[in-house]
């Protein structure tokens, strides 16, 4: 059926390999805690692993295997990026101020995922608060990119990115605010979708930015994105914004074979907005996505181009957003309730600003400030109104585009992964780079990105295809039909060999 | 544009983050470019338009009025830095 090794092999040959019992659910746990034990001493891409919580859970999914009750992913393993609370292990949000915090519930995605018997081999390692491109600002020191350790992994969902890049989980979960899922997936050489919002709950999501955080999944392939996603999505009415609609058998979709073999995507109309395919990528990353688009033209889909004439205004909009959400949404931790409490102060106002002061990194401390300052009295209008007026803008720049094409393709970022460090002391520098993935999040619109070749220095380049509301399944076909023809999504770092 | 040491410690004050004499000034420089970076935005045109508060753009979803939530409180308490007979402690307020 397929000759990778199991900690290479698809869901699909995974979930095979359980049903006919050629390995247990506790064997296959036991095969990534290994992996992980003996690679991620350079990887740091997890930030708790707990041996005894993961083989309790694959013993249930192997009973559950043995009564004939597996769904698609039970004893299935995977990672959970630690925004995601998990009832009483820690979730730390990368955070000196949650370093020691013990959820005391189960975000939604974390509890289907388990209701679904998939097996969590731990928490991944992320920017501070999901507030970065780079995964540098942990509390929890930075996590690296597999190819080249040397670099980081993307973020803020680097540690996902890179576990499964790494082969240390077969999926991950991340999520995604401004590129959170797909650029770090592009970074990683990994495939990474970021589905419409409001389709992934957010409940137990620690929240950065509530009106564009949206959980997403990692996986080597879009069909094995396509089995995390299923199992992530569903109505929870715990979450105010969450949708209410039927469930999508995604990797279904997937498998029905096209009317006509020789050109599978015969009939997609691809648009390619002139604003993204201006000045500002790099040569190597022009000349990859020019040559995946050939190739989804050797499929049989069209290319014409389109327009997105406020495009160029997401990066402000999108900061100015969601600085001034996160300002909101960051108030919560004041070492009252939980996190951390400074050990001297003088008074309860003293308590709450050392408290914080002490808790939090410096990009948060920066991004609170600003939020604060866009929402401060006389700036309001001028910051925070302003922005969310071009975010209407944005999003019907999107609406027209894709009235004229099915799918939209951009690079995912403007460069492969940077040198650890490079951009530490230049935010500014950081925050240009998310130039692709902004716009969608300010729209609510879903996005993927599949890797499709490499730079000069042989650092992974990912195509991002962004799609209408609800088109997941469209996305996903797209990219798998993508990978049926071509094999850079079967290119593994030599640290995963 | 470019803030002063006065306004960045209002802002500070305001946030209830405690930002130390010694960084005052390297904080100050790293908003003074973020500012820079949006402020290329307050120039364009957006009269007549609806600001977006959300994607979506539903309305807010009802629900029956009942009692949802079981009662936690130690689990909830566990968690926290200084909790005592059921009460969260914090340094005294009221002289």
């Amino acid at each position: 059926m397929n000759n990778a090794p199991l900690f290479d092999a698809p869901i699909a040959v995974l979930r095979h390999a359980l049903d006919t019992k050629a390995i247990s659910s506790v064997e296959l746990a036991t095969l990534f805690l290994d992996r992980i034990e003996a690679l991620d001493p350079a990887l740091n891409a997890f930030i708790t692993v707990e041996h005894e919580r993961t083989l309790a859970e694959a013993r249930a999914a192997d009973t559950r295997i043995a009564r004939n009750e597996a769904g698609p992913l039970t004893g299935i393993p995977l990672a959970h990026k630690d925004v995601f609370c998990t009832e009483g292990m820690l979730t730390t949000c990368a955070s000196k101020m949650l370093a020691n915090f013990a959820a005391p519930y189960d975000a939604h995605v974390v509890a289907l995922l388990k209701r679904a018997g998939a097996v969590s081999l731990g928490k991944t390692n992320m920017d501070e608060f999901a507030m970065g491109s780079s995964s540098e600002t942990s509390y929890f020191g930075p996590a690296r990119n597999p190819w080249k350790t040397g670099h980081v992994p993307g973020g803020s969902s680097g540690g996902s990115a890179a576990a499964v890049a790494a082969r240390l989980a077969p999926i991950a979960t991340g999520t995604d605010t401004g590129g959170s899922v797909r650029q770090p997936a592009s970074f990683c050489g990994v495939t990474g979708i970021k589905p419409t919002y409001g389709l992934v709950s957010r409940y137990g999501l620690i929240a950065y930015a509530s009106s564009l955080d949206q959980g997403g999944a990692f996986g080597a392939s879009a069909e094995d994105c396509a089995l995390l996603l299923a199992g992530m999505t569903g109505f929870d009415a715990r979450d105010s914004t969450s949708l209410d609609r039927p469930p999508e058998d995604y990797a279904a979709a997937l498998a029905v074979p096209p009317a006509d073999a020789a050109r599978p995507l015969a009939g997609l109309v691809i648009g390619l907005p002139r604003e993204f395919f201006g000045d500002g990528m790099s040569g190597d990353i022009r000349a990859a996505v020019d040559a995946a688009l050939v190739q989804y033209r050797t499929l049989g889909a069209m290319t014409r181009e389109v327009d997105l004439p406020n495009a160029r205004l997401a990066i402000p909009a999108y900061y100015v957003i969601a600085m001034a959400e996160a300002s909101s949404n960051l108030s919560r931790f004041d070492g009252v309730r939980y996190g951390h409490r400074a050990a001297e102060f003088a008074d309860l106002a003293d308590m709450y600003c050392k408290s914080r002061g002490e808790g939090f990194g410096a990009e948060v401390q920066r991004r609170i400030l600003i939020g604060t300052y866009v929402l401060s009295h006389g700036y309001y209008d001028a910051y925070y109104l302003q922005a969310q007026k071009l975010r209407r803008l944005i999003a019907g720049d999107f609406r027209r585009a894709l009235g004229e094409c099915d799918l939209i393709a951009s690079p995912a970022s403007p460069v492969t992964a940077w040198p650890l460090g490079a951009m530490r002391n230049d935010p500014v520098q950081m925050y240009l780079a998310d130039i692709y993935t902004t716009p969608v999040n300010l729209a609510g619109l879903p996005g993927i990105s599949h890797p499709c070749g490499f730079d000069a220095s042989g650092l992974p380049v990912g195509l991002q295809l962004i799609g209408d509301y609800f088109s997941e399944t469209r996305l996903l076909t797209a990219a798998h039909r993508f990978q049926q023809a071509t094999d850079w999504h079967l290119r593994r770092p030599a640290l995963a060999a | 544009m470019s803030l002063s040491n006065e306004q960045v410690g209002r802002l500070a004050r305001l946030a209830r983050l405690a930002v130390s004499d010694d960084a005052i000034d390297a904080t100050r420089a790293q908003l003074d470019d973020i500012l820079a970076l949006v402020a290329q935005m307050r120039a364009i045109d957006t009269n007549g338009i609806e600001p977006m508060s959300h994607p979506q753009e539903l309305a807010a979803r009802l629900r029956e009025d009942a009692v949802t939530e079981t009662d936690r409180r130690a689990a909830f308490q566990a968690i926290a830095p200084h909790a005592e007979a059921g009460l969260y402690l914090v340094p005294k307020v009221i002289e």
